[in-house]
């Protein structure tokens, strides 16, 4: 029998550790035999964590939901030592459907294999595409099978992956570097993270794949110092390979060579731009450069390079494996395969979901993640991060492909789909995308460093309360000026958040603006604290008051005085009774 | 400014050097190899806890990049910090998902609780508050770390009880 506990970093998060200890605990104390305890990464059903599968010796699976410690004793006692499963923990029909209902390339792995033992990636034909590769194709073989498969750069700009490595093949000088984007930057995408963490050896076979076919013998992995776990896992795993001969010098008999190492970010979302990584790699500020000369011709070193995100290079395995023509036949028309998206903030079921491009939103929102958190308003998705824009409701029927998510002014971007519900102020929003592009521009170019400021302090002042007329259109002057004066994405793309909410919710700038209401009740400066008549008197809100604002006798409805308030809310934090209302 | 950081020429790189016999094994693995810049900051970082003028002259002397080079790429950086922290860095998850269910007040709870702001370290020196922009635990929204010696926690779903029951019992480990 073997125990695997789902120990990604989220699964972590909930008590995996703690639980995977306990069992080990348990297994030992009890002398239970031929039992072994196991770990996996993250299968993506992050609201059911910690996750623990129960493989029977006939292979059976049995998979339990929310272990925490004091699960485990339960599950010994019936199902390890009995044989019996325990339901009441066992994942619920309706939970398995989240996983049920998605297609999985990219995560196929994720939350099956061990990823720190290799023998169990090789078990399900691991390597098998690397080898195919180097001992049977040639590079303009594997471009090709790449390029019928459609598969475009996952990582937010949607390049078709072929023409890159393509170009740099062709590129005549050496050496030539491939390199690897794991600086997952965008708040709010996690799925880089799960592949790392979960199934690293993928990634290692997408890149030695890749720099088979543009001619690169050193490959580097940029990933994000925040992702301790998945450095530990993807050290352990370029470990083991290495040791096989997957890495190293003459793979496969070939004379191929081809080694990895890691390089750790130091924290700049602007080095998801291929030329400032460059320069991150280099040890400078990682400041972006005009392109042209592009990577392919000058990057690492004035070197033949080539960058592609975690995701691209983890379907490269299974595009070899199963053709570029099964991978094409998924997805739209100009947006081939699966992606894998990060469902987060206001959903009931978070994690994360890979389907076929093209699924419409709400098929995702309400098929897989099963609606909005306590069954509020749906009102709206942000998709594409601070790059990214706002989905309104009315368009919940948009396929999920490039070119349609670019319609509505928003982009696919990594991935990451955040939902919010009526309580999510739009301009709040705007406002946060803001202050976060503000602190990441880098500051070359003028528009972006000042433009962005800028737009942060009128976006400031309307959450304050302080807009004024004429605020909307000098946002959108700016907006439009930024793009165009910003030599990279990041300054070209971060007006919008702002943008696409003043098209999409324009009444709620107007709200803040002219009403000085903030509908969503999330902008402190626009609220007004009242006292109703639940209050029973009991004096604790005014001794909590920070400014004596609020005045009564004992056992005698109290009143908030509105010119002392500073809209603070411990009043509201403090009252047992729901007689604070804000609005 | 209060805090102005001392002139390069005020700290004597001189006396400084013996201090930073640690620095040798890293700049013996580091020191020549072109584009190491991060990578010695990182581990300076390790050792030390944070970047201190010192170091920089010492790594500038060591290495031949000039010191005005090395601070700007520290500045750049967000990881890079200039000033000690406390035993226990806090960090919290300041991403969309985390935002859209209430960072902000957990921030302000976390802040209150040990009476400093972002950026700052608690007189006693036990807790350092940072703001970050993503931990990558989205679907456990809000969500904060604690790094310390023995490694890092995570703690998600957090409520502003939860959050300072957490620290409280940090504390009491010692």
């Amino acid at each position: 029998m073997r125990i695997v506990v789902g120990e990604g970093s989220c699964g972590i998060a909930t008590g995996a550790k703690k639980t995977a200890i306990e069992f080990e605990k348990q297994i030992k104390d009890r002398k239970i035999k031929n039992v072994t305890v196991s770990l996996t990464g993250c299968v993506g059903t992050c609201f059911l964590e910690p996750i623990v599968d129960v493989y029977d010796d006939d292979g059976k699976m049995t998979r339990y939901t929310k272990v925490l410690q004091a699960k485990v004793n339960d599950i010994i006692e019936s199902h390890i030592l009995n044989g019996k499963v325990v339901e009441d923990y066992e994942i619920s029909e309706k939970d398995s459907t989240f996983v049920g209902k998605q297609t999985r390339i990219v995560l196929r792995n994720c939350g099956i294999i061990n990823p720190e033992i290799i023998d169990e990636y090789l078990a399900i034909g691991g390597y098998e595409a690397t080898k195919k590769v180097i001992t049977s194709m040639t590079q303009e073989e594997v471009i090709e099978e790449i390029k019928v498969s459609g598969l475009r750069g996952r990582g937010g700009a949607g390049f078709p992956t072929w023409f890159k490595w393509d170009a740099a093949r062709k590129s005549p000088e050496t050496p030539k570097y491939m390199v690897c984007n794991a600086d997952e930057g965008d708040p709010g995408a996690f799925m880089d993270r799960s592949v790392l963490e979960g199934d690293p050896h993928s990634l290692i076979e997408g890149m030695t794949i890749g720099a088979f076919a543009m001619g690169a013998s050193e490959g580097i992995i940029y990933v994000r110092a925040e992702y301790p776990l998945a450095i530990h896992r993807l050290e352990i795993a370029m470990d083991q390979a290495r040791e096989r001969g997957f890495l190293g010098k003459n793979l496969f008999g070939s004379g191929f060579n081809f080694d990895l190492r890691i390089k750790a970010g130091a924290g700049a979302f602007v080095c998801g731009e291929e030329t400032a990584l460059i320069a991150s790699l280099e040890g400078e500020r990682g400041m972006p450069r005009l392109k042209p000369p592009f990577p392919a011709q000058k990057g690492y070193w004035q070197k033949p390079t080539n960058i592609n995100n975690v995701e691209t290079f983890a379907n490269v395995t299974w595009i070899i494996m199963n053709g570029g023509k099964a991978f094409g036949a998924m997805g739209t028309k100009l947006s081939k395969g699966t992606k894998v998206f990060a469902l987060a903030g206001k959903i009931k079921k978070g994690g994360l979901v890979e389907v076929p491009m093209g699924l419409p939103l709400k098929e995702v929102i309400y098929g897989i993640g099963d609606g909005i958190k306590n069954d509020k308003a749906f009102k709206a998705v942000q998709m594409g991060g601070p790059s990214g824009g706002c989905i309104p409701a009315e368009l919940i029927d948009t396929p999920v492909d490039y070119e349609n998510i670019n319609k509505t002014g928003a982009i696919v971007g990594s991935g990451g789909m955040i939902v919010m519900d009526e309580d999510t102020c739009m301009v709040d929003m705007a406002r946060y995308f803001l202050d976060f592009t503000r602190k990441e521009s880098c500051g070359k170019c003028n528009y972006c460093r000042v433009g962005t400021k800028r737009m942060l302090e009128i976006l400031e002042r309307i959450t304050a309360g302080d807009g004024k007329d004429g605020d909307i259109e000098l946002l959108q002057e700016l907006a439009y000026k930024i793009k165009e004066g910003s030599m990279c994405g990041l300054g070209q793309t971060a007006p919008n958040p702002v943008l696409t909410t003043i098209k999409y919710f324009r009444n709620e700038y107007e709200d803040h603006i002219y009403k000085k209401k903030c509908t969503a009740r999330a902008c402190k400066g626009l609220l007004t604290f009242t006292i109703n008549d639940k209050c029973i008197g009991c004096t604790l809100c005014s001794k909590k008051c920070p400014v004596e604002a609020i005045e009564g006798k004992v056992k005698i409805k109290h009143v908030i005085d509105q010119d002392k308030c500073i809209k603070c809310g411990k009043c509201e934090e403090t009252c047992k009774f729901g007689a604070i209302e804000r609005y | 400014m209060t805090d102005k950081p001392k002139s390069f020429s005020e700290s004597s790189s001189e006396s400084s050097a013996e201090s930073f016999e640690e620095l040798g094994p890293v700049l013996e693995k580091y020191g020549k190899v072109k584009g190491s810049l991060i990578s010695i900051l990182q581990k300076t970082q390790d050792i030390y806890g944070y970047l201190s003028l010192d170091a920089i002259n010492y790594i500038a002397i060591k290495t031949g990049i000039k010191p005005a080079k090395i601070y700007g790429v520290a500045t750049f950086y967000t990881q890079f910090r200039l000033k000690p922290i406390g035993k226990n860095l806090i960090m919290l998850c300041q991403g969309t998902a985390c935002h859209v269910n209430g960072s902000k007040v957990i921030e302000e709870a976390v802040c209150e609780h040990l009476n400093i702001k972002d950026g700052e370290t608690t007189e006693d020196g036990i807790f350092t508050i940072n703001n970050v922009a993503c931990l990558g635990c989205c679907s456990l929204a809000p969500v904060m770390m604690v790094k310390n010696s023995d490694g890092d926690e995570t703690y998600g779903n957090l409520t502003k009880e939860s959050a300072k029951a957490a620290l409280d019992e940090i504390k009491e480990r010692g």
